[in-house]
């Protein structure tokens, strides 16, 4: 048998049983191979139950930087009975499997081409630990010490972390130590170590931090001046909240006052949390919110009202797998168009389509501007795989010379000086009016109306008054599509072979699609443009790079090729000319797919 | 045609409030309902009761949802912003705009239909969150607009124009809210002008959700014989148990206790609220024997009126939330961006 031998440069997979506390051991291994400079992030494939169902971290570690699922898995540690045959079979030839022998599984271990290693993880941890929730915690620290031995993990880092994690509880620091080194003399005792999988300390990982995208996107929001925010929990949306109302709590106290800079009100429905959003961005304040699918469907209503009567809103979509409840805990991309036309009629929404955590944390802003200048909900549409997993970004870097776009507000001096203020004239020939916020001046008052009204913003049943309006908002989306930031080019001049095909996709594909795309021209110096779209409606560039190949891959984690569908609708392309390719089995889709998915529809298009 | 402005010719004896306005300054588009609707009535009541209060139009945020009742926030202060929004959802609305800026002066106006139906989930929210808003309830126990259909607060056996009787037993909206901890719960009669104003002046000041639920007749389409909301069985059944006076905290406050008044309850702002006894027996301050009396008049066919609960409130959302008294809208945005050294800090747990 041919093991596996690879430096810094492999996927570990722990198999977990839900509630018995693996997250903060897996944490740790994960940090410390960071701290060991070397590039890697972490996934979690986590069941919609609070305990005792299967739970999945999955490591990548890349020396070239790849922070993608692989789609494959060269160590796992199965900590699960419930999952072990299919966690077995998941290894790829030559790796390797990491059980708690204390109940031997001969039967189980029969895989020629995996070598399986046995350590009496529990057994230990039964005999030195006292409490009964030790004896289950501390058995996921031990694999981790175990692991020290076996992928030549520094020592010195884990007992840091360990330091640092439980600075205030120095006894359990004691505790989990205990643990890591049971397991590393067990291994260091029992087998050859480290193992042909190994890690080396690099310098790769300075000036990098690991952080989930709800965490930025709620950061973000702080730093974009948003003050009011309403939501109702759902998965994967509710960490988001979270982070901003903690970072509010701790960066948003008045100094002088003690008083809050912000309200957080948690609202009784989806329907609500929208309402009081935009209730509070028509007064004038940045509010916004987060949900998921379901949450979208119950907003739509309320988004309709803002696109016709024209109120700033910001709401994050966090995607999960979907029709219905669907498998909340798993990633999709797959409300692009329930997004984009959210609600009954001729509506349509700017959707902004981040990346990773630091287009979160950035593109908040940018929402921001955007829903004020152009007075419309904008939607960033981020998903579970961005919003909840563990990602290594450059550090975020903020521009201290930002100020926030307001957009079009008459202030009082300005109305004082005018003879009448109409809320929907087309003053400056952009299609955004100027409007007027409550409680400034007697002369801006006007009333909001989701029912026909005119330019002068009075009630109308007049087909002509109707269809001025519904025209100049028609408009403004051009002005969108100009002002949405432009997408992202990635190509390689250097090779010479004809443009053929190219990549075009969204959000969090990217980082399988850079590894893919490096792959294939390694492996066929095929010419592979991609353009990354950053928002909808979509920038004249999309349509320019689409006009210069034969055909276009779009790449997107639905069934229905919902972004291929918007491409087609909006820009009016022959459809034939878009070939999708298509992940939705809720996992993050891996640059495997991808490398497999695009030579086929390559090989298809040659024999065509 | 609510578009169509009243022309603004005022006789120039016209009195003036404390502000130097008159009551034309509080009026607003001309009403498309339909004529006798006690929507209307309700209307001009509001604007009496800004207008004696010597209130900035500009200072008012009205907000609706959808219904007749909701149309006529654009028959009163015009000068006011206003929001006519989706059905059933005015109190969102509301909630958010007050988040927003809590220094402006909200009144949400809706219907039976729009509060007691659809939007049932939304009223009881935020009265829990006790926002610091005037909430009128048109009430007419019948959809006007769909031409003639039962609401939730129509009574069981009142009957349609076309004389169906209605099967299903009745939403109250003022036990409702005394069970949900509201702190300030009325109820009025449009065709009652003299005990409305008083009512909706108190409700103005009260420091949190402050219900009106009003029975406003439909001369459409529930105004007929069998109905238990037309003018009619209103005036019959109506049984005014506690009269409240309102005194504005500027104004000179003479006696302790006037003739009649059994007590006083200073509101936040200094204005007093007294109390007189109809109804012997009656406390508008004790919230279990204020619902077993309105339940024990209900059962026989009595709509019980006045100011019927009163809690001076503590605790609107905001005074919850510890917001800053500054209004959101208004804070500068050097106060809310914690900067590029604080972005280092905070990184640095990230490694």
């Amino acid at each position: 048998m041919t093991k596996h031998s690879k430096l810094n440069d492999f996927v570990i997979k722990l198999a977990n049983v839900n509630g018995t506390g693996s997250a903060s051991a897996n944490g740790l291994l994960m940090k410390s191979i960071f701290r060991m400079g070397i590039p890697v992030t972490g996934k979690n494939f986590f069941p919609s139950n609070i305990q005792g169902l299967p739970t999945w971290y999955e490591i990548r570690v890349s020396k070239d930087g790849y922070l993608c699922r692989s789609g494959k898995v060269d160590l796992m540690v199965a900590m699960n009975a419930e999952t072990y045959s299919a966690d077995l079979a998941e290894v790829d030839p030559g790796g390797f499997l990491i059980y708690d022998s204390t109940w031997p599984r001969k039967d189980l271990t029969e895989r020629s081409d995996v070598t399986v290693l046995g350590i009496p993880l529990s057994g230990m941890c039964n005999e030195a630990f006292e409490s009964a929730r030790a004896k289950v915690l501390m058995k996921n620290v031990a694999y981790v010490g175990a692991l020290v031995a076996l992928l030549n993990i520094d020592m010195q880092v884990v007992e840091t972390l360990l330091k640092e994690t439980f600075s205030t509880k120095p006894h359990l620091a004691d505790a989990n130590m205990l643990a890591i080194k049971m397991g590393y003399d067990y291994a260091i005792e029992h087998f050859d170590c480290p193992l042909p999988l190994k890690l080396e300390a690099m310098d790769r990982t300075a000036g990098h931090v690991v952080v989930d995208g709800n965490t930025t996107a709620g950061l973000g929001a702080v730093y974009a001046g948003a003050t009011v925010t309403s939501w109702y929990p759902i998965t994967p949306s509710t960490s988001l909240i979270d982070a901003y109302s903690i970072f509010c709590q701790q960066l948003r106290k008045d100094p002088e006052t003690g008083d809050n800079n912000y309200c957080v009100i948690q609202a009784e429905d989806e329907l609500s949390a929208i309402g009081m959003v935009l209730g509070a961005n028509w007064n004038g304040a940045r509010a916004f919110t987060a949900t998921s699918g379901p949450g979208v469907s119950l907003m739509s209503e309320f988004l309709g009202l803002a696109y016709y009567a024209e109120i700033p809103a910001v709401l994050y979509d966090v995607q999960r797998v979907s029709p219905s409840t669907g498998m909340p805990t798993r990633t999709q991309q797959c409300d692009i168009v329930s997004a984009a036309y959210a609600s009954h009629g001729d509506t349509k929404h700017v959707l902004l389509f981040p990346s990773d955590p630091t287009d979160c944390f950035h593109m908040s802003r940018t929402a921001f501007d955007l829903a004020e200048r152009l007075q419309t909900p904008v939607i960033v549409l981020t998903d579970l795989d961005i919003g909840m997993n563990d990602w290594m970004i450059p550090e975020l870097e903020w521009d201290e010379n930002y100020t926030p776009d307001r957009g079009k507000v008459y202030s009082s001096e300005q109305l004082k000086d005018m003879d009448a203020f109409y809320r929907y004239l087309d003053v400056d020939g952009d299609a955004i009016p100027w409007r007027t916020l409550p409680g400034v001046d007697p002369k801006g008052a006007y009333f909001v109306r989701g029912s026909g009204h005119n330019k002068f913003g009075g009630y109308t049943e007049k087909s002509d008054e109707y269809k001025d309006v519904v025209d100049r908002l028609r408009r403004k989306f051009d002005t969108a599509a100009a002002l949405a930031p432009a997408p992202v080019l990635t190509k390689n001049d250097s090779i010479a072979s004809e443009k053929r095909w190219a990549l075009l996709s969204i959000g969090s594909c990217d980082g399988a699609i850079r590894e893919a795309r490096d792959r294939l021209i390694a492996d066929s110096n095929t010419n592979l443009d991609y353009l990354r779209i950053q928002a909808f409606p979509f920038h004249a560039d999309v349509l320019d790079f689409i006009e210069q190949y034969d055909h276009v891959f779009v790449i997107e984690q639905n069934r229905d090729a919902q972004l291929r569908q918007l491409l087609t609708i909006e820009l009016n392309i022959d459809p034939n000319r878009l070939l999708p390719l298509l992940s939705y089995d809720g996992m993050p889709v891996s640059s495997d797919f991808i490398v497999e998915g695009v030579s086929q529809l390559i090989q298809q298009g040659q024999a065509a | 045609m609510s578009f169509l402005k009243k022309p603004k010719i005022s006789h120039p004896g016209l009195p003036k409030n404390d502000i130097g306005l008159t009551i034309r300054d509080y009026e607003g588009a001309m009403s498309t309902l339909c004529a006798g609707c006690g929507h209307d009535s309700v209307s001009s009541a509001i604007m009496q009761a800004y207008f004696e209060l010597s209130m900035q139009p500009h200072r008012v945020a009205k907000v609706s949802g959808i219904g007749c009742s909701s149309k006529t926030p654009t028959y009163f202060l015009g000068g006011a912003h206003g929001f006519n929004s989706v059905h059933g959802r005015m109190p969102s609305i509301a909630t958010g705009a007050n988040a927003a800026n809590r220094e402006l002066n909200y009144i949400g106006v809706s219907g039976d239909g729009d509060s007691l139906s659809i939007g049932l989930g939304q009223f009881a929210h935020a009265i829990r969150r006790n926002i610091n808003m005037m909430y009128l309830i048109e009430n007419n126990g019948v959809y006007g607009l769909t031409k003639g259909q039962f609401s939730a607060s129509a009574d069981r056996g009142s009957t349609a124009k076309k004389g169906d009787a209605n099967p299903y037993s009745p939403i109250d909206p003022v036990l409702l809210a005394i069970s949900l901890g509201c702190t300030f719960v009325g109820r009025g009669f449009s065709g009652d002008k003299d005990h409305l104003v008083p009512l909706i002046k108190s409700a103005i000041r009260h420091n949190g959700f402050a219900l009106l639920d009003i029975i406003s007749p439909c001369v459409t389409f529930n105004d007929h014989e069998g109905s238990t909301k037309s003018y009619a069985h209103t005036r019959a059944n109506m049984r005014e148990t506690v009269h409240a006076d309102f005194t504005d905290h500027h104004e000179e406050i003479v006696a302790q206790v006037s003739p009649g008044e059994f007590k006083k309850i200073t509101m936040h702002d200094g204005s007093r609220v007294g109390f007189k006894r109809v109804d012997e027996h009656y406390d508008p301050t004790d919230r279990i024997s204020a619902i077993s009396y309105i339940e024990e008049h209900r059962a026989k066919g009595e709509v019980v009126t006045g100011l019927l609960y009163l809690e001076e409130s503590t605790t609107e959302m905001h005074s919850v939330l510890g917001s800053s008294e500054q209004a959101m809208a208004t804070l500068p945005y050097e106060k809310l961006n914690p900067g590029a050294a604080t972005l280092a800090k905070i990184q640095s747990r990230w490694r």
